[in-house]
């Protein structure tokens, strides 16, 4: 029997000359095919004496296996380098530009009551609303504001006809609140927050005819001057975001809470003016069949705007409605 | 209210410094809104006189001037104000002297030497423009500090007082107030009654004595009504806003300020007859002193005598028997008009006076006869003349009840710790009569204090005299219970965040929009109109978010953006039936490119199925389009938006001429919703998910054009054909290979059984129905 051995050399040669699968396929069919070189000596062994088929079988299965582990390399190389190729030719620039979506956003004012929202929310604070055409009872009256009182003076108020005004605070939803809640047998404790749109007859760069308020109410039968200004004082830490912040009560007047506070908060080492607060009036109280002996309320109102700008370090009211691209991307 | 500190000290001894003083009315609950000193800081200026004034030999406008400072020699001093003579009393900062932005030195001016320099008021900081020398009064004592003489070591206080404090409208009041805040003492001058000294007096009826509870009147006779103003009252009205018109006048305005009394002088010579207070009669007209004549209404009370109205009382008095150089006899008023009576009766005249605004709030009627008594004493003083009895005619003054404070209240409302006797020495320091059993407190409120009626009214004085600042913030305790948190209603923002998702950005717009946004674009003629719009273009309230959003367009066009998503959540307000509503709307415009112009997607525009697209994503439910018009909409693109068969809105284009209205480069795109209808969501409700595979059928129909694609989705979607389970257009088209007027729609449909698996023969079967379906509702046939 011939020696095979070199079939081993040539196999490699022709295997590595095979540039692809085709031809590799191709070269294999030479050794390892139905007519394959390595193929024919296997026939062939048939043709030898039992003494020598051993010794020659083996000799051709070394052989054989030599060509199948080229082959196998072979085929991995090849494998392997067309996938490089395909790796290659998808290869991407990763630093081209997004498919652009467009992108939306909210405005300020919503940022804040977002938050306003859900701080209150946190310590129970249930979120009521109320009409923003409001009657003069509602605004008024039910607040302790009787006709030709001065402090109406103190509402630039737009008027729709006689009994019908545009809401100059969100203040009447604290009494539609109660009322309603009394009608429905809910009693005390009650803890709202009423955010909303108020309307005042005032323009100018720190005034705008229609602007936020948020307004608050906790009655209950323990409910004190002291509470107030620690729920208020909490809100604005955790609102700004500052545990050294504080917050400072000067006496005030509305006709609806007694008594009354102007809220000032501490920063930059002066005094900001950011609302009105107060202990529930008992007229108010009256209006809504709830008993004053009993129970006991604080209300207080917040500016959503005066919020928002100091939030943010915006300087000018007026952005907020001219509605200015440029300034609501700003808040994304 | 503004005042003179120096003034208020001259009433009430507090050893706090200006600072501390205004710090304190201010946590008091008096807000100091400003306080400025009347002069710049300056000193070593005196009152000088100028004893000779010769032309400079070398400047034609300057003069010489030998000058009295009240040294042993007169200073030569270079003078170039105009006004400076011989014999000129004015103010003369000396050599050493520092004033606002410069000082004094000996100089050489124009080769004369210059000993000091004359000054203007400019000059000293007390006014902003000066034409020359401040000249000083005669009886100015040459060598005296000019702060000394003109009282410059003042400060101007400017109070903002809540309308519950009429007690502080006058500088006693303050006073007052500053003994109750520190416990200082008050030096009110006692007034004695004027010696009377004549005889004739006037009859006074009362007519409406509940409006008029008391009211004295005092004939003064004699007087010199040109006599001079005292330059410290000048001042002192000056410090306090008020011009120096004439003595009579200047003094009943002094009172005013001082005692918080309004007083009125009417010349008495023109007066006939008695004097009534009445209210006014049907016709009756009056001139007032500011030269307007008013037609007087039934509930206009007034002071009349035997010839008609004299004076709008407690507001203004009339102009033909007002006080005058040539007057020699006053009859002189004071009075106290209830403040129900007075209010809004000068708003109602477009007018507002330091009388009628201290009678609206309230005045101390317990001061009524010390005030006219007060008045006349300085008339007297400065004016001359002799008085006569006071004629009062006192009805049912306001009653003052009694008020109890418990001691337990007290502290619970304020959630601090409170002595009594802590309260009793605030309550003796608010001058309040009082008496104390156990723990209850019993107050009779003084005649100037129109605001303590309550319990409540007690505890506000006594928390802000013990200082706000000293009540702790202190956190509630409280039950803890969790919130309902429904799940079927979304919050507005889970809304507001799917748009924000889809690329649209929130603006906030007024909802009092221009008349004609609603009557052209909305076709509604009649909207709510408010009375008293703040401009003539925000006169009515909105129906529709679109005029808000499109003027948003407009102007964020005009500012070079190009494309613009918008949306905004809020109200809109209808008359039905005479009774306002409002509903909350979800509403946006899409404007420009679809998306973005990039390197990785075409440029398109956006078009309504974008849109609609945006508003799939809001809703869950079964949402239908339905063709229909809307005044502000291209008619053959816009669509009534249903869910479950209920309008809940509108979506398509603008209209091509609202587009050239705007004048919009390209279309715009607007869609506008009911946002109960938004958040209200069903449950989510299992159904079993079947085990076996689904099986796909693609057909495509050609049917007739002008029948909607929507039509027959839902045509499939209602017939409820077994095994269906879902369905989807995935191709329209017209032309080639389709009649003209048809149109060719591809579906695939989806079938499941969750029993068994589907056969192509159940398949086919389904097909067939559904064909079947098509071909009788709507004609259609299968393409081939």
């Amino acid at each position: 029997m011939a020696d095979l051995t070199h079939l081993i050399a040539e196999a490699e040669a022709d295997f590595a000359n095979s540039a692809s699968m085709n031809d590799l396929e191709i070269a294999k069919a030479k050794y390892l095919g139905k007519t394959g070189s390595l193929t024919d000596a296997l026939k062939g062994l048939g043709k030898l004496s039992a003494e020598e088929r051993p010794a020659a079988g083996a000799a051709i299965n070394v052989v054989k296996q030599a060509v199948e582990t080229a082959l196998t390399a072979r085929r991995e190389a090849i494998l392997n380098a067309e996938q490089a190729k395909q790796l290659a030719q998808e290869s991407i620039d990763v630093t081209l530009p997004a498919r652009a979506q467009s992108q939306g956003g909210l405005h300020p004012v919503t940022l804040t009551l977002k938050r306003v929202e859900a701080l209150f929310h946190s310590i129970g604070f249930e979120v009521a609303t109320g009409p923003e055409i409001e009657t003069d009872f509602y605004n008024f009256t039910a607040l302790n504001i009787p006709e030709d009182h001065p402090a109406r003076a103190m509402h630039d108020t737009f008027y729709i006809d006689e009994a019908h005004v545009l809401r100059t605070h969100t203040s009447p939803v604290q009494v539609r609140y109660m009322e309603n809640a009394l009608q429905t047998n809910k009693t005390p404790p009650l803890k709202i927050i009423a955010p909303g749109r108020v309307y005042r007859v005032d323009s100018d760069a720190t005034h705008s005819p229609m602007f936020h308020q948020v307004e608050g109410l906790w009655v209950d039968e323990d409910i004190s001057f002291a509470n107030l200004k620690g729920v208020v004082q909490d809100f604005l830490q955790k609102f700004f975001e500052r545990d050294d912040l504080t917050v400072r009560f000067r006496p005030s007047f509305f006709p609806f809470t007694e008594p009354s506070a102007e809220m000032d908060m501490s920063w930059n080492g002066g005094w900001l003016e950011i609302g009105g607060c107060g202990m529930v009036h008992p007229e108010v109280f009256k209006h809504v069949n709830i008993d004053s002996e009993k129970y006991r309320g604080f209300a207080f109102g917040l500016g959503i705007e005066r919020l928002t700008m100091l939030r943010y370090g915006v300087n000018d009211l007026r952005h907020f409605f001219n509605n200015d691209l440029r300034f609501l991307s700003q808040f994304r | 209210m503004q005042f003179s500190e120096n003034w208020l000290r001259s009433l009430v001894n507090t050893n706090l410094d200006s600072q501390a003083l205004s710090h304190a009315l201010t946590m008091a609950g008096l807000e100091v809104e400003e306080m400025q000193p009347v002069a710049a800081p300056f000193n070593k200026v005196v009152v000088a006189k100028i004893l000779s004034a010769e032309k400079h030999p070398d400047a034609d406008r300057l003069q010489v001037c030998k000058v009295d400072v009240g040294l042993a020699e007169p200073l030569q001093i270079v003078c170039g104000a105009p006004n400076a003579r011989a014999g000129l009393l004015a103010p003369c900062a000396l050599v050493g002297a520092e004033l606002p932005g410069f000082s004094i030195k000996q100089a050489k001016v124009r080769g004369i030497e210059s000993f000091g320099m004359m000054c203007s008021s400019k000059e000293l900081g007390i006014t902003a423009e000066a034409t020359g020398l401040l000249e000083l009064d005669d009886n100015a004592v040459v060598g005296q500090d000019i702060r000394e003489h003109l009282d410059l070591d003042d400060h101007l206080f400017t109070l903002k007082l809540t309308p519950n404090r009429s007690d502080c409208l006058s500088i006693t009041g303050i006073a007052r107030d500053v003994t109750a805040i520190t416990g200082a003492a008050t030096r009110f001058a006692e007034v004695a009654p004027a010696v009377v000294e004549l005889s004739q007096t006037k009859n006074i009826s009362v007519d409406e004595p509940d409006a008029c509870p008391r009211y004295c009147g005092r004939l003064v006779s004699g007087i010199n009504a040109k006599a001079t103003t005292p330059a410290w009252m000048v001042r002192r009205l000056e410090r306090s806003g008020l011009r120096s018109i004439s003595a009579v006048v200047d003094i009943t305005n002094y009172v005013l300020l001082e005692l918080g009394q309004p007083m009125h002088a009417f010349d008495a010579v023109k007066l006939t007859g008695d004097i009534s207070v009445r209210f006014a009669k049907a016709g009756e007209s009056l001139s007032l002193l500011n030269d307007q004549t008013v037609a007087l209404k039934a509930d206009d009370l007034v002071i009349a005598d035997t010839q008609g109205a004299l004076a709008l009382a407690g507001i203004m008095g009339g102009k033909p028997t007002s006080v005058s150089d040539d007057t020699t006899d006053v009859f002189l008023e004071s009075a106290f008009f209830v403040p129900s009576v007075i209010a809004g009766k000068a708003r109602r005249l477009g007018l507002s006076t330091d009388s009628s605004y201290r009678f609206e709030r309230g005045v101390d009627f317990g001061n009524t006869r010390n005030a006219i008594e007060y008045a006349t004493t300085l008339i007297q003083n400065i004016c001359g003349g002799k008085a006569g009895a006071i004629t009062e005619v006192t009805g049912a003054l306001p009653a003052r009840s009694a008020v109890r404070l418990r001691m337990a209240r007290l502290i619970s409302v304020l959630g601090i710790a409170f002595e009594q006797q802590k309260v009793a020495q605030l309550l003796t320091q608010l001058g309040f009569a009082f008496s104390m059993n156990e723990d209850v407190f019993t107050i009779t409120p003084p005649s100037y204090r129109f605001d303590i009626t309550i319990e409540e009214d007690l505890i506000e004085e006594i928390a802000r005299l013990h200082g706000y600042d000293h009540i702790p913030a202190t956190p509630p305790v409280a039950a803890l219970t969790m919130l309902a948190a429904p799940e079927q209603q979304l919050h507005l923002n889970q809304v507001r965040d799917l748009l924000v998702a889809q690329g649209y950005q929130e603006v906030v717009t007024y909802s009092f929009v221009d008349e004609s946004w609603e009557r052209d674009l909305l076709g509604n003629s009649a909207p709510i109109k408010l009375k008293n719009p703040i401009a003539s273009n925000l006169s009515v309230m909105r129906t529709s978010l679109w005029g808000g959003l499109l003027d948003t367009l407009t102007y964020n066009l005009n500012r070079k953006q190009e494309r613009a998503f918008l949306f905004e959540v809020g109200a809109v307000y209808h008359d039905v039936a005479s009774k306002f509503q409002e509903a909350t709307r979800i509403s946006g415009l899409a404007y420009g490119s679809a998306k973005p112009e990039q390197w990785a997607a075409a440029n398109t525009e956006v078009d309504f199925f974008d849109v609609k697209a945006h508003i799939d994503a809001l809703i869950t439910g079964d949402v239908t389009y339905e063709k229909a018009e809307h005044s502000a909409l291209h008619p053959g693109q816009s669509a009534r938006i249903l869910l479950d068969g209920n309008a809940i809105g509108w979506i398509g284009k603008l209209h091509p001429k609202w587009q050239q209205h705007y004048d919009l480069p390209k279309s715009a795109y607007l869609f506008e919703l009911d946002a109960r209808a938004v958040l209200s969501r069903p449950l989510a409700a299992y159904q079993e998910v079947s085990k076996l595979l689904p099986v796909r059928r693609d057909i495509a129909i050609v049917l007739d054009e002008s029948i909607a694609a929507g039509a027959v989705l839902s045509a499939i979607r209602s017939a409820n054909i077994a095994l269906i389970h879902d369905l989807a257009l995935f191709d329209l088209y017209q032309g080639k290979g389709i009649a003209e007027n048809k149109k060719s729609l591809a579906l695939s449909i989806l079938m499941h059984d969750t029993q068994k698996t589907l056969t192509d023969s159940d398949a086919d079967a389904t097909i067939a129905k559904l064909v079947e379906l098509l071909q009788n509702n709507f004609d259609a046939v299968l393409r081939n």
